[in-house]
């Protein structure tokens, strides 16, 4: 440890820190734009600047200085006031001072720190400099003249988004920030540089002009557009979600979400089911909630209960997920399933369907095999992890499956099962990799267990896991990949079929030869709608989508903004979101949706509150009692031996921009789709 | 007077062949495996001893630098020299006169000072103008190689060595240490933060020796004759001999070579034929290249050409570059001009200079018109203060500098200006 003193106090600290993190642990705030935790040091801004002795007689950097035993620092001599007033008003005199007509005002770095620390005037009388706005793309609006050069966006594009698509160009002051040949950024994770950026320079494009910040409630909330369960903040304006932000983190998202998450918030503006609605005549009509309650309660009195069946889909919280599943019980119907893919993952072993090593525990990891996976586009927030442990270097990273750009180096070792095959028998060149380290991870793909044969995909990969070791006393690096929100939470509670059940592609083949008589959809929209033949479909949902075009009774829901609801990502981390809005019109929290219909049926479910729900929960499984924690699977035998298909593992996302029906129904995401997924395709004729 | 046995630059001038046969003649290349065998503490040592303060400006010594050299490479990194030949200091053109007509000087220096640093490869980054400077040096470069003076087994002396030649592409800023390191690794040319320095993290992250051309150019002459020798010339502190460029309003500008220490009127009377006009026309003098502040005619009676002298009178050695201004001069505007250099040189990279330097020079600008209030003069000031000592590196102070002289010394000169124009605004008023 070593003795610094700050500001007269004397503290100790771990060798390696720096000037700038001392002080901080001393509690001194240092006043920063260049600098941040989770980026290389860059020293340009200038701002941190103080006075350390023994050195030479001008203020240094505090960010890139490592503090030295018996180093004195002082942070409020005149030297260090006069320093930082001097360095502010350069960032000033040619910053255009918009702050009324600027986003980022009221959360400016550059206007809170220019209050404490700047001068009140300025003595520039020359003019200021204006610089050209440059297109970043569909989702970050650019008003270059604002920027102020600290360079946080190239150094988080090139370094943690792993896209060398930011650069500065020209010298002097007449140094711009700019992408490659003028291109929109590539990036799933592009959106964290607006909220990089100090100043109002990268602002959210969808979110321009339609609030200010200072104006917006802000509810904490889980994302649910992937598996990762991103931590965030949902900012509304009366009914309205106006933004969606990242919340800190470490365990999951660190402070980062991808562009998905972050702006496909508009779709819940879009397409939404605010009313019950009736098939009548064969068209949809509206309907009062007792109508579409009694259309529902008649069909299932007419049928025997195990002609009754129930999906739930990727979006669903464990609360009504819970409920359907209670419902169905006391109707007596076996016929539950929560895998809309049809993935081959059963109760025989929670570490068969989790991300066993943790989103965290990666950075302990030493080798990875991703099997019929694109994390890029599965779960962007885990691949961003993935390439922060390979830029730490000794992270040999093998792909079995489609050979696809994940922003780092990877080895392509085949593209399907034989690959698979040769490695779990030792006889690919790669295993020497997984030889060699201490704690390898596998990552496999939701997508590899959804097939045919995903059940003898999972055993090869368990005797992969088992071959090389990825599974210890203290390391458990199997890792299934999900992609849905709700799919884990789902295994969790249990919602699969009962003794005699079927399973989703039972449910549609039953529902195609009149076995299945009504199919209550919990927001699945991603299952062959025509496979439903002539069943009677409930839809419970928020958005009009495939589910409700099928639908015979849709009865209007909440999406995840608008209701408390637990979510379990794919780790098996327990999550709390917290309502941030009323769902719109007539539409309900799904679980008292489902509370309220027993009631119609005369099968009361046991619980009038989401608390006594949530205690029946935790009853079921404890690990709904441990919120925000990761309990750990034991290991077992899961899959089952047999032959694999030799068609290759083929990718899962398409189109990272929409996945679902809230990101289908948002302009946002279509705009992305038209400019960054499509981007490609286009032709030198196109515009 | 410097005599001509002192000289180390005997061919400054091209009046011989810059090939190796007149290096040879000149006395280069002569016992270099013998120097090399008394080992590297040796040479280091002489060094020490010889009291060579780097060339390039800033006037650490060189022996010093050397020693920080780890000896034994610990984790496997190698050493590097790395010389710089980025002249583009303005007023100073020593370096290319040596690399033109004297460039085994350089080459045998490099080999010298990699031995004594352990670097098995030294590279010279060249600035790009110096179009047949780094066609002479690649030629000295292909001799010395064809004639086994260096790479593998260099001299005879067992020790390999290679030596590259790396053209710029013209920015002032890639004269400074480190971000010609990084513009040598190909990235764009910005300073690097230090610490860590370059004996601890340079060229590839491997410890690495920035020196100037004449630095390294002028250690196998001290080695062969003695550091005693060349501490014996000039001053405390300040010794040896030295590459003066007198520019500007001379007679005869030239590239002399004099002894540390020579009175500047000296050194501008004896070798640039005078000022023009005479003394008496004199101005003030820009003594180290356009960084440095100026020194007025007063200063400049008395004042010796050394580290140590022009540091007490305000001002600095830096290149050696000596700018003479007569009475002709608009010194305003001539500082004017050099504000806008920095500007247009500024890299960018951090907020003091970029900033700064634009505001400095569009002031400048005024007050060369005489378009400011009085109160602008200390408000420049002010600037210049805020900008020195805050940068990554020293650009920021070289821009500062020149316009601190100016109002050091003829603040009256621009409050005058200022007055004229009020007063003629005002005539045209009433």
């Amino acid at each position: 440890m070593l003795k610094v003193t700050i500001d007269g106090t004397e503290i100790e600290v771990e060798p390696g820190t720096t000037v700038l993190q001392a002080c901080e642990q001393a509690g001194v705030e240092i006043p920063r734009f260049c600098y941040h935790d989770r980026l290389s040091i860059a020293g340009n801004c200038r701002m941190c600047l103080v006075e350390v002795a023994p050195g030479p007689p001008k203020p240094a950097a505090s960010c890139a200085m490592p503090v030295s035993d018996g180093m004195e620092v002082k942070t409020n001599s005149e030297m260090v006031v006069k320093a930082r007033r001097g360095v502010m008003e350069m960032l000033l005199i040619n910053h255009p001072l918009d702050c009324p007509i600027c986003d980022q005002g009221g959360e400016c770095d550059l206007q809170d720190q220019a209050l404490y620390y700047g001068l009140d005037r300025s003595r520039f009388a020359e003019n200021k400099r204006a610089v050209s706005d440059k297109d970043f793309g569909p989702l970050i609006k650019t008003e270059m003249t604002r920027c102020i050069h600290c360079t946080r966006c190239i150094r988080f594009a090139t370094e943690i988004a792993g896209v060398e698509e930011l650069g500065a160009t020209g010298r002097g002051e007449h140094m711009e920030i700019v992408t490659t040949v003028g291109k929109a950024i590539t990036s799933e994770m592009s959106g964290n540089m607006i909220d990089l950026c100090p100043v109002g320079a990268l602002t959210s494009k969808p979110f321009a002009f339609t609030a200010r910040s200072w104006e917006l409630r802000k509810a904490e909330s889980v994302d649910v557009l992937d598996a990762v369960g991103s931590n965030i903040r949902v900012d509304t304006l009366g009914a309205e979600v106006k933004r969606i932000l990242p919340r800190l983190n470490e365990d999951v998202n660190e402070e980062w979400i991808s562009d998905k998450t972050r702006f496909a918030y508009d779709g819940l503006m879009r397409q939404r089911l605010d009313r019950p609605y009736v098939r009548r005549g064969g068209k949809l009509t509206a309907a009062s909630w007792d109508e579409a309650f009694t259309a529902i309660a008649g069909r299932i009195k007419e049928l025997d209960p195990t002609a009754v069946a129930a999906i739930a889909g990727d979006l669903c919280d464990c609360e009504s997920m819970a409920a359907l599943k209670d419902l169905m019980a006391a109707l007596g119907s076996p016929h539950i399933d929560c895998r809309q893919d049809g993935a081959k993952i059963g109760r025989d072993a929670r570490a068969a369907w989790l991300f066993n090593s943790t989103i965290a525990g990666i950075d302990a990891a030493d080798a990875c095999l991703i099997i019929g996976a694109n994390p890029r586009f599965e779960a962007a927030i885990i691949n961003t992890r993935l390439r922060g442990r390979w830029a730490r270097g000794g992270f040999p990273i093998g792909v079995i499956g489609e050979d696809a750009d994940l922003t780092y180096p990877t080895t392509h070792l085949g593209p399907g099962p034989e690959t698979l095959s040769a490695v779990a028998e030792g006889r690919h060149e790669f295993c020497a990799r997984l030889d060699d380290a201490r704690r390898p991870m596998v990552i496999l793909g939701s997508g590899a267990v959804a097939r045919a044969d995903g059940a003898a995909v999972l055993f090869a990969a368990r005797a992969v896991a088992e071959r090389f070791g990825c599974v210890g006393d203290d390391w458990n690096g199997f890792n299934l990949l999900q992609r849905a929100a709700s799919r884990v939470g789902g295994m969790e509670l249990g919602v699969l079929p009962g003794d005699g059940g079927r399973d989703v592609g039972g449910i549609l083949a039953g529902a195609k030869s009149g076995e299945i008589g009504l199919v209550w959809l919990l927001g699945a929209d991603e299952i062959d709608m025509t496979g439903l033949g002539d069943a009677f479909v409930v839809y419970q949902g928020h958005h009009g989508d495939a589910g409700a075009n099928r639908a015979d009774v849709i009865l209007p829901g909440a999406a995840y903004t608008e209701k408390n609801a637990t979510y379990v990502n794919t780790e098996g981390r327990v999550q709390r979101a917290l309502a941030a809005h009323f769902p719109p019109g007539e539409a309900k929290e799904d679980w008292a949706i489902i509370r309220a219909f027993s009631a119609v049926l005369g099968k009361t479910l046991a619980y009038d509150s989401i608390d006594a729900l949530r205690a029946r929960m935790v009853e079921s499984n404890a690990i709904f009692g441990a919120l925000d924690a990761v309990v750990g699977a034991p290991w077992a035998a899961f899959g089952a031996a047999g032959d694999m298909d030799r068609a290759p593992f083929v990718a899962t996302i398409d189109n990272f921009y929409m996945t679902d029906p809230i990101s289908r129904a948002s302009v946002t995401m279509a705009r992305c789709t038209e400019s960054l997924a499509r981007g490609a395709e286009k032709t030198g004729t196109d515009g | 007077m410097l005599a001509d046995k002192d000289r180390v630059f005997t061919n400054l001038y091209g009046f011989e062949d810059w090939r190796l046969d007149g290096a040879r003649a000149r006395g280069d290349w002569d016992g270099t495996k013998a120097i090399m065998a008394k080992g590297a503490a040796w040479i280091i040592e002489e060094i020490k001893e010889s009291g060579l303060r780097g060339r390039g400006g800033a006037g650490f010594p060189a022996g010093v630098k050397w020693s920080f050299m780890p000896q034994d490479s610990k984790d496997g990194r190698p050493n590097y020299l790395v010389i710089n030949a980025d002249e583009g200091e303005p007023g100073t053109c020593k370096d290319r006169d040596m690399m033109r007509n004297d460039p085994h000087k350089l080459v045998e220096g490099a080999l010298l000072a990699s031995s004594a640093m352990n670097a098995h490869a030294a590279y010279i980054y060249i600035r790009g103008e110096f179009y047949r400077e780094a066609e002479n040096l690649q030629a000295a470069i292909d001799q010395a190689y064809a004639a086994g003076l260096i790479g593998p087994d260099a001299c005879g002396s067992g020790f390999d060595f290679d030596l590259y030649l790396h053209r710029g592409a013209g920015a002032y800023i890639c004269g400074e240490e480190t971000a010609l390191l990084e513009s040598l690794e190909g990235k764009k040319g910005q300073p690097r933060l230090k610490p860590p320095f370059p004996a601890a993290a340079g060229l590839y992250g491997c410890p690495t020796t920035v020196n100037n051309v004449e630095t390294i150019a002028v250690a196998p002459t001290i080695l062969r004759r003695g550091a005693a020798w060349f501490a014996g010339l000039g001053r405390p502190n300040n010794t040896g001999t030295k590459v003066f460029c007198i520019s500007g309003h001379v007679n005869e500008p030239c590239n002399v070579e004099e002894e540390m220490g020579i009175p500047l009127k000296e050194l501008i009377e004896k070798h640039a034929g005078g000022v023009r006009g005479g003394w008496g026309n004199l101005l003030a003098v820009i003594p180290g290249g356009s960084s440095v502040p100026l020194i007025p005619k007063s200063i400049c009676e008395t004042v010796h050409m050394d580290f140590d002298a022009l540091k007490d009178v305000k001002s600095g050695l830096g290149t050696a570059a000596v700018i003479v201004m007569d009475k002709s001069t608009d010194i305003i505007a001539a500082i004017a001009r050099l504000s806008k250099f920095y500007m247009h040189e500024s890299c960018g990279q951090c907020t003091p200079c970029r900033e700064g330097t634009g505001w400095m020079w569009r002031v400048m600008e005024r007050l060369v018109q005489g378009r400011a209030e009085l109160s602008e003069i200390d408000m420049l000031l002010e600037v210049t203060t805020e900008i020195e000592g805050h940068t990554i590196c020293a650009l920021g102070d070289a821009a500062a500098w020149p316009i601190q002289g100016l109002i050091r010394h003829f603040r009256p000169e621009i409050e005058k200006r200022i007055e004229t124009t009020q007063a003629a605004k005002g005539g045209r008023a009433a």
